[in-house]
């Protein structure tokens, strides 16, 4: 064998030139493939990132079936369990409880439609940084009877830091809901959907205003890694009863539309990579075409002295992907600079247009794009080559099959 | 005993569209330890009795016997490995792998024999030495001499001890010292190891040095002479 892949390795340097074209091709062909896929995949994990940690976090924990009605009559009681499973759960940083649900807010003659949380303020700092995006006043801690107003809400009550805002809506299981609450502080989110709608209260007031003592809609679950988000959900639904009484849910299972825009462009760059392979293997079919033509002669010749079909298969197949493996790691070799350079230094097209940076805080994130150093999408290009240059290499094979030495030696 | 024995055989190429009649009905017999010479024109078909004779190629019809063994009904793997085993090539244009040094070349069917490293290593120190280029070893075939590779091609049809040596034009691209020096060589080791070696030739120096010739032309025997 080692006799086969030391020719199949000379063989390969028969013809330099030829070779380094090959080779050449392949690792253009993988270094825009790994950076293309470098830049989608890290520009998307921001965009999830900043939209996760932006409000939903990368779990919730509700009532069965409150998901999809989101409704305050579906709040539950934060059980022993839960908080045992908050100590216990080896990736959870803290639990963020939380009480939603929608309100009439009123200034003087002015009046609008908000989403109430109720949130335990720390809590909510450390897993949404909330308290870095007051633009006014001061954020709120537990123990206060205050509220935090987002900037948009403000301005459509005309309202400020000190005013008193009046809430009224409907509480649990129809009890009437009123308070009126002092403006602590206004917060400004990128998106302008949640400027509009978003006032805070502590935790134990908003659960008082709406007469659902000791109640929760949600726990957001704060992770330690988000990696590990998988085990984490596996370990709550393992230790929850999900089949009566809780809904453990992802954020990709909250934000189904988020995870459809990724797939969207992820198809798109699929389409630019397949068009680029094709490209490329129709390159590496022209080198093999040339090498089987150029060897038949020797080929006939290997065949009349003895060595086996099998044989010469073997070493024209590890000639193929050899060839394909050389370009595959060169390319990747080559594209590390780049990735890695784009992860440490991500671009940032705040910098080139303020109407670029202005259309992505619109939509709640920052225009700042890392690549993602992620070594599976490197391998991926390598078993794509390989994955090619072994189909390629069944034309060889079937020509090695038919060979007849007289033929071959013939010309 | 005869080593390689043929009856009737013909060849036909084309048979479905413009038939050509290669040989018309060949009868042979050559023994262990000949030095025997097939010589005809071009076009005669002593290549072609050569190749069927090899096991390179089939006969549309007749009988082919090489050392006791009918091998016109073995498959394509058991003439592979008939011819690993039994038969040496000698080839008009050396035919050696270009990117093997002499040395490997050499060795290169004991290794697809899967002979120990010693054996391999003494048996091709042996040969080169015998062919005059125990010097030349790790050269590559392109830094040889047409001379020195035709006789890396002879050690290398030698290396897996066949009962036979076929050899097609082997002098057809040397000069006449290479040639008298190759013949010398192939004599030697005829007389030496009593291995039977049969050319198809139309060169005098080698018709000459032969102990038998056989001529053949348009694809049948006329004339068979021991000398």
């Amino acid at each position: 064998m080692s006799t086969i892949f030391k020719l199949a390795w000379r063989n390969i340097w028969r013809n330099k030139r030829r070779t380094l074209i090959t080779i050449g091709s392949i690792l253009f062909a993988v270094l825009f493939a790994i950076f293309m896929q470098s830049v989608q995949r890290g520009a998307w994990g921001k965009i999830m990132n900043d939209v996760v940690n932006f409000y939903f976090g990368y779990g919730q924990i509700h009532t069965k079936g409150y998901w999809d009605e989101q409704s305050i009559n579906k709040a539950f009681e934060p059980t022993d369990q839960l908080q045992k499973l908050e100590v216990e759960g080896e990736n959870i940083n803290a639990f963020v409880p939380r009480l939603e649900s929608y309100a009439l807010a009123a200034f003087r003659q002015n009046s609008t439609g908000v989403l109430v949380v109720g949130t335990h303020p720390e809590r909510e700092a450390a897993m949404t940084n909330l308290g870095d995006r007051i633009i006014e006043g001061e954020y709120f801690q537990t123990g206060d009877k205050a509220v935090v107003v987002a900037s948009g809400v403000a301005e459509n009550l005309e309202i400020g830091v000190g005013d008193t805002l009046v809430l009224v809506s409907q509480g649990y299981h129809g009890a009437n809901a009123a308070g009126k609450y002092p403006v602590k502080g206004l917060v400004k989110f990128g998106s302008p959907d949640l400027n509009k709608q978003m006032v805070y209260l502590p935790l134990a007031v908003a659960q008082k205003f709406y007469g659902a003592e000791n109640k929760l809609t949600s726990l957001a679950i704060h992770l330690k890694d988000k990696e590990e988000l998988e085990s984490t959900m596996s370990f709550l639904k393992s230790e929850l009863d999900t089949a009566q009484t809780y809904e453990v849910m992802d954020w990709e299972r909250m934000m189904p539309e988020l995870v459809q825009a990724r797939e969207v462009d992820a198809v798109g760059g699929y389409i630019i990579l397949f068009i680029l392979y094709v490209i490329i293997t129709f390159g590496i079919f022209g080198t093999i075409l040339m090498m089987t033509k150029e060897r038949e002669y020797e080929m006939g010749v290997l065949l009349s002295i003895g060595m086996k079909r099998q044989q010469m298969g073997i070493m024209i197949w590890l000639e193929i992907v050899m060839l394909g493996m050389l370009g595959a790691l060169s390319g990747m070799v080559a594209v590390l600079p780049f990735v890695y350079y784009f992860y440490r230094n991500p671009v940032d097209f705040g910098k080139f247009s303020d109407d670029m940076k202005a259309a992505y805080e619109r939509f709640g994130f920052e225009p700042i794009f890392p690549t993602a150093l992620d070594w599976s999408v490197f391998w991926t290009q390598a078993i794509i080559v390989v994955i090619i240059t072994c189909i390629l290499a069944i034309y060889p094979l079937l020509k090695i099959r038919k060979l007849k030495p007289v033929e071959a030696m013939r010309g | 005993m005869a080593v390689i024995k043929t009856q009737n055989v013909t060849k036909v190429y084309n048979p479905d569209t413009i038939p050509v009649h290669a040989l018309n009905g060949i009868n042979i017999e050559i023994t262990q330890g000949e030095f025997t010479a097939i010589v005809g024109p071009s076009g005669s078909g002593k290549t072609t009795l050569l190749n069927i004779i090899g096991g390179l190629d089939n006969p549309t019809d007749g009988y082919i016997e090489v050392g006791g063994q009918d091998i016109s009904k073995l498959s394509d793997n058991e003439l592979i490995e008939f011819r690993k085993n039994n038969i040496g090539f000698v080839f008009q244009a050396y035919n050696l792998i270009p990117v093997m040094t002499a040395k490997e070349n050499v060795e290169f069917v004991m290794l697809l024999q899967n002979r120990p490293q010693a054996e391999r290593d003494q048996r091709v120190k042996e040969l080169m030495e015998a062919v005059g280029i125990g010097d030349k070893m790790d050269k590559r075939p392109s830094q040889l001499s047409g001379g020195q590779q035709q006789r890396v091609a002879v050690a290398r049809a030698l290396a897996p001890k066949p009962h036979f040596i076929l050899a097609d034009e082997p002098t057809a691209n040397l000069d006449s010292k290479s040639t008298a020096n190759l013949l010398d060589i192939m004599a030697d080791l005829n007389q030496k190891e009593n291995i039977t070696f049969v050319f198809s030739t139309h060169d005098q120096r080698v018709i000459d040095r032969a102990r038998r010739v056989i001529t053949i032309d348009d694809g049948l025997v006329i004339s068979d002479e021991t000398r």
